[in-house]
């Protein structure tokens, strides 16, 4: 019974996942992209910066890698709380 | 356990240091070419974790302590974060240094360049500070995990 | 049709995750399951932000006669698909870390045997 709940969960989501990817626009002709046309027109003006995707890390959207910052630190302390007792023992 | 042969610590100790130089020439030209302080920083603990695997987890506990890194890793973490509040006259994470002509401070040319490394504004002390987070967090990880096995297995014995 | 192949490897890569997250009972095979899933995210991320025929967005000597902005790819989502890998790096080195523990606490990597002593 369990597997087979499983087993529907499964299929249904690959199916799901099958048909969308089927009706989405070609590779390669991204809609709207004006705010990717702004930041490689302005990104070497306003941050100095000649690669855009550095500026858009550190610059334009510097709260994601804060965040992000937040999550290695948060990721590091929890592997040494949890292993680092048993290993001086 | 057996202990890694000779031609394996051979080969390690000469690439290590290649490893430690492109890693650190990612970190710095992050602003220039393909890379930062992330993808640095992955390299120079890849070159570690290299280490690990050739001379053994007690033999590199014996010079780096994970206090040390993890202190490290703070000083990464309140470096990027005073950066970051350093432009707080304007917002949060503003970019103070692009244009003032002070360290870093000069804006390329529009278009094509060959890439000067006195550009970018905040952006290389802040591909900096990240780098020496991920560097000092991810040996951390790998050399905690490392010393967990090895202790697991001598308590065996 | 033929367009839409990197769409195909990324779900397909999407759907080998999850069939080993559903299907495994070893905790490290549930966690390399995890680790695929998410490169299939990513892989689909960053084929969103892909234009025919373009270079990445770097200025340092860019190829002769490119035109901007639309002959760069869009930066913005191989910035976040940046987060999203440093992300999954922690992630996969908290599950391991607890396999590790839980390893050590119950002898077994099985999740079906760590319900069972659960009381």
């Amino acid at each position: 019974m369990n597997k087979i709940a499983i087993l529907m969960v499964f299929i249904i989501f690959s199916c799901a996942l099958i048909s969308t990817i089927l009706t989405l626009r070609p590779f390669g002709e991204p809609k709207s992209t004006e705010m990717d046309d702004y930041i490689i027109k302005n990104a070497q003006n306003e941050t100095g910066s000649n690669n855009a995707v550095t500026s858009v890390v550190f610059d334009y959207r510097g709260f994601d890698t804060l965040g992000e910052a937040t999550v290695l630190f948060t990721a590091v302390a929890g592997v040494l709380l949890v292993l680092r007792r048993n290993a001086h023992e | 356990m057996s202990e890694p042969s000779k031609i394996v610590k051979t080969i390690a100790s000469i690439i290590f240091p290649f490893t430690m130089v492109f890693g650190i020439y990612v970190i710095l030209h992050g602003h220039l070419t393909p890379g930062g302080g992330f993808q640095g920083g992955a390299i120079v603990a890849s070159g570690i974790v290299l280490l690990l695997v050739a001379f053994g987890s007690a033999e590199i506990a014996k010079r780096v302590k994970e206090s040390h890194l993890s202190i490290l890793e703070s000083i990464g973490a309140l470096s990027f974060i005073s950066l970051a509040l350093l432009g707080l006259s304007t917002t949060f994470f503003y970019n103070f240094l692009a244009g003032s002509n002070f360290i870093f401070g000069r804006i390329p040319p529009f278009g094509s360049n060959p890439g000067d490394m006195n550009t970018g504004g905040v952006l290389p002390l802040m591909n900096i500070s990240v780098g020496l987070k991920v560097i000092a967090g991810l040996s951390a990880i790998v050399l905690v995990l490392s010393l967990f096995a090895r202790s697991r297995k001598q308590r065996k014995r | 049709m033929i367009h839409n192949v990197p769409y195909l490897a990324a779900v397909a890569l999407a759907i080998i995750g999850l069939y080993a997250v559903l299907f495994k009972r070893n905790l490290i095979k549930i966690a390399i399951g995890i680790s695929i899933l998410e490169s299939g995210v990513n892989l689909f991320l960053i084929t969103l932000g892909y234009r025919e025929n373009a270079v990445a967005p770097i200025y340092t000597n860019l190829p002769e006669g490119t035109s901007i902005p639309e002959g760069m790819t869009l930066p913005v989502p191989q910035a976040l698909t940046l987060t999203s890998i440093v992300i999954g790096v922690a992630v996969l080195a908290l599950m391991l870390s607890f396999a590790v523990k839980i390893y050590q606490h119950y002898g077994t990597l099985d999740s079906r045997e760590i319900r069972r002593l659960r009381e």
